[in-house]
């Protein structure tokens, strides 16, 4: 494998005792930084006032089924792979209201529900996350329509990437061509480095933006030992990926295996859940609730995630139009490797492996495509489908 | 992705289970434009908000037509409208009946039940320019004769001599004289050229299937067969990911498609 590059432009160093700066001028510069913090046993990302509540310290161990925090042997403050949360709860909002109308001497007022956007900073975002945040970009700016709501929250967010370390045991960013090493849509970009006792924080620039942020904070420019040992760091998470798919031809393969046994096979693990579909950073689909006061003056139209596991999702006149769980999990798993391309031109998957790690039975996306792709266009014959359907 | 309030002006009982809704601008523009087989997103207020194809003449913008049945909880809520209610909406979303480029074309149009609704815009917008068209077709298969949409629009059409109108019912009643059958079993005997023909199919999912099959027989081409999907939708605007069918969005990339296109995918299960 060959080394990352880092960018031919210059790279400054960001000590690890100078690294609150970094806060401070955001914060100055009016930001919530949002950052990866430790709740209820888990990475997750929340607003941040200062560098103490990063996860110093903290990894995990992930697997099917599987996510468990442990202690590291040395102080990293990104030393974790992700966990269940992911950046689109900040810009795709779980829940948000998309207006709201009153009723008054037979008049129906509608005003828009939002409010304006605040100005937010991600701290310690990963490769596969920027692209997934590409992803989303694709479905809310780049279409027919634009969501106005997104729009705004995209544009005001400040972007600080910080490449991977220490990837989990679900990760595939690699078989993805989305990591570890962040390459586009950041303003900054950090890269931790710990090694012959020192901790440091190689960063790139990637917009004049961070550049002029990164000047309030350091001036030490990067020497080439420094970035050959950050390009070390990437090498080594790039060499320590806990999954791997082979994404070649995906598209097709899963088209032409809409009758595939391993659908039925994988239906009777799946629990219908959601869950993949929750902590999936690209999973955009929503539904809409309407809330009405008391007096029925006032009603509400709210937008929250949603999603295709549920009977509901598909439900027109009657019935749902995917009834099995088998059409439910062949929906989920051909959007996000084949149908998503004709959709949107781009694969629907990062390779971030939190559905595997948060799916409570441990199935695995990468291993379920590679059944197919190994019984690649066998169907079941009449008298299996028979014994199938047996009680 | 805020509606418009919009005044009911008439509500009209089809049958049974089926009405129309006759809507005008509260304000703005008292026009509204739209392509024949699109549709709008229709609120009633504190319920709900559903997508309903327009059933209307595309040619008189003054009111918008809805005609719906009665399924669920915001059209049991619409049919309890009065005139003057106010209901908001937006639209119109969605591709259309290409009937321009049917010109010079015998165009025949399938409807199965409420799958009429959509049709009936291709129809009117087709009658106003009725010289520039072969053979003009209908073929339309309900359940029983009581479940026959708009029949007192359909007797006046049959009247006329360029128009030719063939109903059918899966179950006929003491009464009903006519043809009993799937609507399927009236393409092999309607009048058309088939290689010089347009169709327009609209109904549930499996009689869509059939009846594409059958005007294939026939000898239409996949390219001149267009169908109307549908599946449950929340925004209309590509966003809510929910009436996503294959590869496409039916609020954007439908609900008209070119038959070919989405062959693979009407003929699998649970798409």
């Amino acid at each position: 494998m060959s080394m990352p590059m880092f960018s031919l432009t210059e790279c400054f160093i960001l000590s690890q005792k100078s690294f609150p700066r970094l806060f401070e001028v955001l914060q100055a510069k009016g930001y919530q930084v949002i950052g990866p913090t430790v709740r209820d046993g888990a990475v997750v990302y929340e607003q941040l006032s200062s560098v103490d509540e990063l996860p110093c310290g903290w990894q995990d161990d992930q697997g099917g089924g599987t996510y468990r925090l442990k202690r590291r042997a040395d102080n990293a403050l990104f030393g974790y792979g992700v966990g269940p949360h992911s950046w689109k709860k900040l810009l795709h909002l779980p829940a948000y209201c998309l207006w709201s109308a009153q009723t008054e001497n037979g008049k129906l007022q509608i005003a828009p529900g939002d409010g304006p956007a605040p100005k937010l900073a991600f701290l310690g975002v990963r490769s596969c996350e920027l692209h997934a945040l590409a992803i989303q970009d694709k479905v809310f700016l780049r279409g027919k329509y634009v969501d106005p709501a997104y729009r705004q929250r995209r544009e005001n967010a400040l972007i600080v990437a910080v490449n991977c370390a220490q990837p989990s045991g679900t990760c595939f960013c690699v078989s993805m061509n989305t990591g570890p090493k962040a390459s586009f849509s950041f303003d900054l970009a950090l890269t931790e480095v710990i090694e012959s006792g020192q901790h440091f924080f190689l960063v790139e620039t990637g917009s004049p933006q961070g550049a002029e942020l990164l000047g309030q904070i350091t001036e030490q420019k990067a020497t080439q030992k420094d970035k050959d040992a950050a390009a070390r760091v990437v090498a080594n998470a790039a060499a320590h990926m806990g999954r791997t798919m082979e994404s070649a031809g995906i598209k097709d393969l899963l088209y032409r295996n809409y009758d595939h046994p391993r659908w039925e096979d994988v239906a009777a693990r799946c629990l219908s859940c959601a869950n993949c579909t929750m902590v999936c950073p690209t999973c955009f689909c929503t539904t809409v609730e309407d809330a009405t006061d008391l007096a029925g003056k006032q009603a509400s139209r709210w937008r929250k995630w949603d999603s295709c596991f549920t009977m509901d999702f598909s439900f027109i006149h009657g019935s749902s139009v995917r009834a099995s769980t088998k059409s439910r999990y062949r929906q989920w798993m051909t959007h996000k490797l084949a149908t998503w391309f004709d959709q949107f031109g781009t694969s629907g998957c990062v390779g971030c492996g939190r559905c595997i790690s948060w799916c409570p039975v441990g199935i695995d996306i990468t291993e379920e495509a590679r059944v197919i792709r190994q019984n690649d266009g066998i169907t079941l014959t009449k008298e299996q489908v028979h014994e199938n359907q047996k009680p | 992705m805020a509606p418009d309030p919009f005044y009911v002006r008439r509500l009209k009982p089809e049958t049974d289970d089926t009405f129309t809704l006759a809507l005008q601008p509260a304000d703005g523009p008292s026009k509204f434009n739209f392509e024949p087989g699109q549709f709008n997103m229709v609120y009633v207020f504190g319920v709900g908000e559903i997508p309903i194809s327009i059933s209307g003449d595309p040619g008189d913008s003054k009111l918008l037509f809805h005609t719906t049945r009665e399924v669920g909880l915001v059209t049991r809520a619409m049919r309890q409208l009065k005139p003057n209610d106010l209901v908001g909406l937006r639209g119109p979303f969605g591709t259309f009946w290409p009937v321009e480029d049917a010109e010079g074309k015998d165009v025949v149009i399938v409807a199965g039940g409420i799958g009429l609704a959509p049709l009936r815009p291709a129809l009117y917008r087709i009658l106003s320019r009725r010289d520039r068209y072969g053979r003009v077709v209908l073929l339309y298969g309900t359940r029983t004769p009581a479940d026959i949409l708009y029949r007192h629009e359909l007797e006046q059409w049959r009247s006329r001599f360029d128009l030719e109108v063939y109903a059918t019912v899966d179950r006929a009643m003491s009464g009903w004289r006519g043809n009993v059958g799937v609507v399927t079993t009236l393409i092999p005997r309607a009048p058309f050229d088939p290689r010089n023909t347009v169709a327009y199919v609209c109904g549930p999912e499996v009689m869509m299937r059939f009846t594409t099959q059958e005007l294939q027989k026939r000898g239409v081409n996949k390219d001149a067969i267009f169908i109307s999907m549908e599946r449950n939708m929340k925004c209309a605007v590509g966003f809510c990911g929910r009436c996503q069918f294959g590869p496409t969005f039916v609020c954007k990339d439908g609900p008209v498609f070119r038959f070919d296109k989405v062959e693979d995918w009407l003929m699998k299960w649970e798409i």
